[in-house]
C-alpha cells in the first residue's frame, strides 16, 4: 500500500516507522525546516518537506495513487483539509485523521472523512471504563456496519444483579457480545445470570443505546 | 439580518464596524480579545472571546439564530472548517470563507463553497492596472 501521512510529529513519525517495517510505501510530509531535518536524518527519502494542505505538494508525492492518507498534524482544522483534499481532489479511497477535540467527530464524517480517531476520547472511555459509574461506555465505532461496542461494569447496587439475560428486556438491536468474571470469558446465553462487577460488552447502534441503558437500569 | 464573524483583524473588524453602522446585528468571535480593540468605540455589536472552531463558541456568539457567517481569520483551514460547520451543522443560509491559497480557495469553491481568495483578486487589480502601461 501506498500510505501518505501528513505531520511529521511524534504520531507521524511512529507511524511511518511501523508501517514501514510492516513493508509499506510510506510517505510522511512536514513543513518545519528543522523538524524535517531530524526525520530525515533517520528516515531518509521517507519524508518530505512540505505542506500536506497543499495541492501542489499532495501532487508532487502523487496522492492520486495513495491508497491511504493519514493526517496526524497538532491542529483539526489542518487535519481536516488534508484528508478532504486528499478525498475530493486526489480521490484517494481511505482517509484518517486525528482528533484534539472529540466533539469535530460529527462535523469529520459529516465531510466525508472515513476514519477519525481521537486520543482523548479513547482515554476518557478508559478512564470512565475503569470507574464504578453506571453507564455504558462507549469504546469503538464499527463505521462500516453503524454499530457501536460498548462497556459496562455492573455496579453492586444495580437493579439486574442477580437477574437471568432472558429476564431483561434487550432491545433487538443490541447484542450481548461478551462477559468478562473474575478474568473468566463468559460467552452469554438466555440463561446467564448478571453478577455484581461483570464486565459487560455489547454491540449496538446508536437507537439501541438508550434501550440498552433503559434495560440495564442504568438511565439517569 | 443577524451575522456571526469569525476573525477580528483588519478585514473582520472593519467588516464588522461596516455591518454595525449598516444597522445590523454582528457578533465577532476572536482567539485574543486585544483583537477587539480594533473595532470601532461605538460598535454596537457583540464580542465573544474563543476559537471559532469549537461549536460552544460558536453557540455562544449566536450562530443558531444568524443569517450569515464570515469567516475571515487569518488560518486557511480554520477558515474552512468554521465555515463548513456553519453550513453542515448549523445550517446558516448564507456562509463566506476566506481562503487565501489560490488552489485550495478553487478545491473548495468546487465543492460549493462561497470563498473569497484576496490573493487572486489583488494580483488582477495590480495586472489591470500594470498591463496598460507600455
Amino acid at each position: 500500500m501506498y500510505i501518505i501521512i501528513g505531520g511529521g510529529g511524534e504520531v507521524g513519525y511512529y507511524l511511518t516507522k511501523n508501517l514501514l517495517t510492516q513493508g509499506h510505501e510510506v510517505l510522511l510530509l512536514e513543513k518545519g525546516s528543522s523538524r524535517y531535518q531530524t526525520l530525515n536524518d533517520e528516515l531518509g527519502p521517507a519524508v518530505v518537506r512540505g505542506d500536506a494542505c497543499e495541492a501542489r505538494t499532495m501532487a508532487e508525492v502523487g496522492a492520486s495513487r495513495a491508497d491511504v492518507v493519514i493526517a496526524v498534524t497538532g491542529d483539526d482544522e489542518d487535519n481536516l483539509v488534508i484528508c478532504q483534499m486528499a478525498k475530493k481532489r486526489y480521490k484517494v479511497g481511505r482517509t484518517i485523521a486525528r482528533l484534539n477535540n472529540p466533539k469535530h467527530e460529527e462535523i469529520f464524517l459529516k465531510l466525508g472523512i472515513d476514519l477519525t480517531v481521537s486520543p482523548t476520547r479513547a482515554i476518557l472511555s478508559l478512564v470512565e471504563s475503569d470507574l464504578p459509574s453506571s453507564r455504558f461506555v462507549p469504546l469503538m465505532t464499527l463505521k462500516n456496519a453503524g454499530l457501536e461496542i460498548v462497556e459496562l461494569r455492573i455496579p453492586e447496587k444495580s437493579p439486574i444483579v442477580g437477574k437471568m439475560l432472558r429476564d431483561i428486556n434487550l432491545p433487538r438491536s443490541c447484542n450481548l457480545a461478551l462477559i468478562i468474571r473474575d478474568k473468566q470469558f463468559i460467552s452469554p446465553t438466555a440463561e446467564t445470570q448478571i453478577y455484581a462487577h461483570d464486565d459487560v460488552f455489547a454491540l449496538v447502534n446508536r437507537e439501541g443505546e438508550e434501550e440498552l441503558s433503559r434495560a440495564f437500569g442504568t438511565l439517569d | 439580518m443577524k451575522i456571526v464573524i469569525l476573525g477580528c483583524g483588519r478585514v473582520g473588524s472593519t467588516l464588522a464596524n461596516m455591518l454595525d453602522q449598516a444597522g445590523h446585528t454582528v457578533s465577532v468571535i476572536d482567539f485574543s480579545s486585544e483583537a477587539f480593540q480594533r473595532l470601532s468605540p461605538d460598535f454596537g455589536g457583540e464580542t465573544i472571546p474563543g476559537n471559532g472552531v469549537d461549536e460552544e463558541v460558536l453557540i455562544r456568539a449566536g450562530i443558531k439564530e444568524a443569517d450569515a457567517f464570515a469567516a475571515v481569520t487569518n488560518g486557511d483551514n480554520r477558515n474552512i472548517m468554521a465555515s463548513q460547520i456553519a453550513k453542515e451543522i448549523f445550517k446558516v443560509k448564507k456562509v463566506m470563507c476566506r481562503i487565501y491559497d489560490p488552489i485550495r480557495e478553487e478545491t473548495y469553491r468546487e465543492l460549493g463553497m462561497e470563498t473569497i481568495c484576496p490573493t487572486k483578486v489583488g494580483a488582477q487589480m495590480f495586472f489591470d492596472e500594470l498591463i496598460v502601461l507600455k
